[in-house]
C-alpha cells in the first residue's frame, strides 16, 4: 500500500514537473509574440514581424511538447487517482473539462492558422489569430489553477454520506479567494520565465556578434518585459498569495519559512538555513529580526505560529522539501529584480548592448526561472500534503485501489525513458532553430 | 440529465474516432502503400495542420466522461491502466514522428520518424478496436472469485492477456480472441477511412491505386463485419434485446450499412469526399451500434455478484450536471465556430501546403 502511494505520487510529479517546462514558457511567450506583432502592425517595422515569426517557431515546439506530455496528465486522474476522481470528480471534473472545451479547441484550431496562415489571412487577421492563441492558453492555466484552488481551498461543495463531494454553487468555484491571486502569481511567473527567455536569446546573438539587430530587440524587450513581471511576480502577487497560505494552511506556512518555535515579540525570517526536522531546529541559518512578523501583517511584533504549536498528525509530509522549495524560489526570484532593475538601467543609458558582464548574466539565466516556476509549484504542492483536498481526503485515500506498485512502477520506469527522449530531441530542434536565428524579410 | 451527457459523451467520442480516425488511417496507408517521398508528403499533409486539433476530442470528451460520469472514468481508466498508459506513449510517438521527420533532410531520419508514426497509428487503431472489444464483453467487477468480491464492487483490474485468450475465463484479460477480432475489424476501417481523406485532401498519384485498396478492403470489412455478427451472441446472448425493444434503434445498424455498401462504388464516385462521407457513416453507426446494443449499461459485469456498470450508478450528482449544460452550450457552439473557419480555410486539396518545413 505504501509501495502503492509511493509510485502513484512519483510518477505524478515526475510527469507534472516535465509537462510544467513547455506551459510555462508558451503562456508567457504567447503575451510577448502578440506584442510584437502588434508592433508590427502600428508601426509596420519588418523587425517587429520577423521576431514574431522566429518566437512563433519556439513556440510551436513547445506547444506540441505541452500538448503531448498534457494528455497523461489527465489520463493520470483516473488511471492512478480513481479513488480521488471517483469521489471529486463531479466537482474538479467539472473545470478540468470546461479546459478542453473552452482553451484546448481554441488553441490548437488557431495555432494552426497563426503558423501557415499568414499569407491566406492578412496581417490583421492574423494578428487575431496570434491573439486568440495568447488568450486561448492563458484560460487554460485559469481553469488549471481554478482546479488547483478548489483542493488548496475546497469551497462551494457539501460531502454525501457516501464519502463524494458534490458540487452545490458552481459560481464559487470560481470566487474562490484562493483563485485569483494564485492565478496572477503563476501568469506572471511565466512572463519572467518567458522575459528571461528571449533576453538570453538576445544577449546570446549580440555577444556572439550575430543577428545583432534582432537580439538587441530581443534584450530589449525580454528586459523590459523582465523588469515588470519579476517585480509583480513578488509584489503585490506573491506577497497575496502567502497571505493565502499563512490564513488557510497556517502549519504549511511555518514549515515553509522554517519557524519551528513561535516566538514572542516577533518573528526572525529566515534567509539560509538548513531544517533539521527530527530535532525541530534550524541550523547555520541567516534571519533578519522581526521581517517576517511584519511582512505578514504589517506589524513589527506580530506573532506567527511555529510548528511546535501544531498537533504533529498535520505536519506537511516532507517539511524539508517544503522549505528548500520555497526558498529557492524566493532567493531566485530576488536575484531576478536584481539583475532585471540592473540591466533596465543600463538600457535607460544605452549602455546595456555593451555592458558584457550583464549580458554574460543575463544569458547564464536561462535555465533559472525554469527552476523558480517549479520550485514554486512544488511549494504549494508540498504544502498541501498529505492531503489531496486540504483537510478533507488525504492523499492516501485517493490512488487506484487495483492498481499494483508493480505495474505504476513499469509506466513510471516507461515514462522516464519516454520523456528522456523527448527531452534531448526538443534541446536538439530549439537549438536548431535559435542557431538558425530570425529570418530577415527584405524591405518592401 | 445522464442520458443527455450520455448523449453528448457518445457525439464527442463519435467526432474523435472520425477525425482522429482518418489520420490514423493515414498512418497506416503511410504505413504500408506510400513509397514514394511524394506520397509521403500528400499523406502528411493532408492530415498536417489538423491532427492535433483531432486529438483534442479525445481530451475534451475524457474531461466530459471524468465530470459527467466520475465513477465510470475512475473504474474504467484504473481497470485498464496500462493499455490506457500505453495508448498515451503511442499517442506521443505518432506525434514526435511527424513533427519531427521533416526537421532534418537525412535519409536514416525520416525513416526512423516515418516508421514510428507509422506503426504507432497502425497499433492505436487496433488497441481502440481492442478496447471497443472490452466495453462490449465486460469486467469482471470487483474482481470477484467464488462469488467473494476482492474490491469495491465497481473497481476491477485487467492484465493485457491471460494464458487462454478467452473471453469467457474466470479472470479475463484485456485482448483475447473476440477483442483482437474487433482489434482487426478497427485497423481495416480505419485503414480505409484514411486512404478515402487522402483520395478527398489531394491529388496524390496514389489516389488511384487508393480508390482499388478501398474497394478490395471493403471486402474484406464485410466479411468481418458478417463475422462479428455470426459471433456476437458467444459474448452477449441477446445482442438484439435492444433493438426488438426500440425499434427506431435499427437506424444506427442501418447508417453502419449505408456506409458498408455505398463504399463498393467508390471507383465511379464524381465527388472525391463521397468515400470519406461514406467510411465516416460506417464508423458512427457502427460505433453507435454497439453502444446501442447494451445501453443503459456502460459497462457490463461479467459475474452474477456485482451489478453491471450503467449510465445511472456512474454518473456525477443532479446540480452539477444541470450548471454544467449551460457552458457546455456555449463552448460547443463557439467549438463549431472554429471547425467552420478552420475547414473553410484550409478546404480543397492540400498537396501544397508544405506542412513540416519549418
Amino acid at each position: 500500500m505504501e509501495d502503492m502511494l509511493f509510485y502513484d505520487r512519483m510518477q505524478f510529479a515526475f510527469t507534472i514537473t516535465f509537462h510544467y517546462l513547455f506551459p510555462q514558457l508558451t503562456m508567457g511567450l504567447s503575451l510577448i509574440i502578440v506584442y510584437f506583432k502588434w508592433k508590427f502592425l502600428r508601426t509596420k517595422i519588418d523587425k517587429y514581424n520577423d521576431a514574431a515569426k522566429f518566437w512563433m517557431k519556439i513556440f510551436a515546439l513547445n506547444f506540441a511538447m505541452g500538448v503531448v506530455t498534457g494528455i497523461p496528465m489527465e489520463f493520470q486522474f483516473g488511471t492512478n487517482w480513481a479513488k480521488f476522481s471517483e469521489l471529486t470528480g463531479g466537482i474538479i471534473g467539472q473545470t478540468l473539462a470546461m479546459e478542453g472545451m473552452f482553451s484546448f479547441f481554441l488553441e490548437s484550431s488557431f495555432l494552426g492558422l497563426f503558423i501557415f496562415g499568414e499569407k491566406l489571412l492578412g496581417q490583421k487577421l492574423h494578428f487575431l489569430t496570434g491573439f486568440l492563441v495568447f488568450l486561448g492558453s492563458w484560460a487554460s492555466g485559469f481553469l488549471i489553477i481554478a482546479t488547483h484552488s478548489w483542493m488548496q481551498h475546497p469551497v462551494g461543495f457539501e460531502i454525501l454520506e457516501n464519502g463524494k463531494f458534490v458540487l452545490n454553487n458552481f459560481s464559487a468555484l470560481f470566487s474562490n479567494p484562493w483563485l485569483w491571486p494564485s492565478y496572477l502569481h503563476n501568469q506572471l511567473a511565466s512572463v519572467v520565465t518567458a522575459s528571461f527567455v528571449i533576453a538570453a536569446i538576445g544577449a546570446f546573438y549580440i555577444l556572439s556578434n550575430k543577428h545583432r539587430e534582432a537580439g538587441q530587440l530581443f534584450l530589449k524587450t525580454g528586459v523590459l518585459f523582465g523588469l515588470v513581471s519579476s517585480i509583480l511576480v513578488a509584489f503585490p502577487t506573491g506577497d497575496w498569495t502567502a497571505k493565502n497560505v499563512v490564513k488557510h494552511q497556517p502549519v504549511t506556512f511555518a514549515a515553509m519559512e522554517g519557524v519551528f518555535e513561535t516566538e514572542t515579540g516577533g518573528s526572525e525570517i529566515i534567509l539560509i538555513g538548513q531544517p533539521d526536522v527530527e530535532n525541530k531546529k534550524l541550523d547555520n541559518k541567516i534571519a533578519v529580526p522581526n521581517v517576517l512578523s511584519f511582512l505578514t501583517y504589517q506589524r513589527w511584533d506580530a506573532e506567527i505560529k511555529g510548528l511546535n504549536d501544531f498537533d504533529e498528525s498535520v505536519y506537511p509530509t516532507n517539511i524539508s522539501g517544503l522549505y528548500y522549495s520555497y526558498h529557492i524560489m524566493v532567493g531566485l526570484g530576488t536575484i531576478f529584480i536584481g539583475l532585471m532593475i540592473l540591466a533596465s538601467v543600463q538600457l535607460f543609458r544605452k549602455k546595456l548592448y555593451k555592458t558584457k558582464w550583464i549580458l554574460w548574466s543575463l544569458m547564464f539565466m536561462l535555465p533559472f526561472p525554469y527552476i523558480a516556476n517549479t520550485t514554486g509549484w512544488y511549494t504549494a504542492e508540498l504544502g498541501r500534503q498529505p492531503w489531496l483536498v486540504y483537510n478533507l481526503l488525504r492523499t492516501a485515500d485517493g490512488i487506484s485501489p487495483t492498481v499494483s506498485s508493480g505495474n505504476t512502477l513499469f509506466t513510471l520506469l516507461g515514462f522516464i525513458g519516454l520523456y528522456l527522449l523527448l527531452g534531448l530531441l526538443f534541446l536538439m530542434l530549439a537549438g536548431k532553430i535559435i542557431y538558425k536565428g530570425p529570418e530577415t524579410s527584405k524591405q518592401l | 440529465m445522464e442520458l443527455f451527457w450520455y448523449i453528448v459523451l457518445m457525439t464527442m467520442l463519435s467526432i474523435y474516432v472520425i477525425l482522429d480516425g482518418y489520420d490514423f488511417g493515414a498512418g497506416i496507408i503511410h504505413l504500408f502503400v506510400a513509397k514514394t517521398e511524394k506520397d509521403k508528403k500528400a499523406i502528411t499533409n493532408s492530415i498536417g495542420p489538423f491532427w492535433d486539433a483531432n486529438e483534442v476530442w479525445l481530451i475534451a470528451a475524457g474531461g466530459v466522461l471524468f465530470f459527467a460520469f466520475p465513477t465510470l472514468y475512475a473504474s474504467s481508466f484504473s481497470g485498464f491502466y496500462l493499455p490506457l498508459i500505453m495508448i498515451l506513449w503511442l499517442l506521443i510517438f505518432r506525434a514526435i514522428g511527424l513533427e519531427l521527420r521533416g526537421q532534418i533532410h537525412n535519409k536514416i531520419w525520416e525513416t526512423i520518424w516515418d516508421k514510428a508514426f507509422g506503426v504507432a497509428s497502425l497499433l492505436l487503431a487496433l488497441f481502440f478496436g481492442i478496447a471497443l472489444g472490452n466495453i462490449v464483453r465486460g469486467v469482471n467487477l470487483g474482481m470477484v472469485t467464488n462469488g467473494i468480491s476482492a474490491q469495491e464492487p465497481h473497481y476491477f483490474f485487467l492484465p493485457l492477456w491471460n494464458p487462454t485468450f478467452s473471453p469467457h475465463a474466470e479472470h479475463l484479460g484485456i485482448i483475447d480472441w473476440f477483442t483482437l477480432f474487433l482489434g482487426i475489424v478497427g485497423v481495416v476501417a480505419l485503414a480505409i477511412h484514411g486512404a478515402n481523406w487522402i483520395i478527398f485532401k489531394t491529388n496524390s498519384d496514389i489516389n488511384q491505386k487508393l480508390k482499388k485498396l478501398v474497394f478490395n478492403l471493403n471486402f474484406v470489412l464485410f466479411g468481418l463485419v458478417v463475422t462479428s455478427l455470426l459471433i456476437w451472441h458467444i459474448i452477449e446472448p441477446k445482442p438484439f434485446h435492444n433493438f426488438l425493444e426500440y425499434p427506431w434503434l435499427w437506424i444506427f445498424p442501418a447508417i453502419t450499412f449505408t456506409g458498408l455498401f455505398g463504399l463498393f462504388k467508390v471507383k465511379s464516385f464524381k465527388k472525391d469526399g463521397l468515400g470519406f462521407l461514406f467510411s465516416s457513416l460506417f464508423l458512427f453507426g457502427g460505433l453507435t451500434s454497439t453502444v446501442a446494443s447494451i445501453f443503459p449499461k456502460v459497462l457490463p459485469s461479467t459475474n452474477d455478484v456485482n451489478p453491471s456498470l450503467t449510465i445511472h450508478n456512474v454518473a456525477a450528482d443532479d446540480y452539477g450536471l444541470s450548471v454544467g449544460v449551460y457552458w457546455f452550450v456555449i463552448a460547443a457552439v463557439l467549438v463549431a465556430v472554429y471547425m467552420f473557419v478552420q475547414y473553410r480555410i484550409f478546404k480543397g486539396k492540400m498537396d501544397n501546403v508544405g506542412y513540416g518545413e519549418h
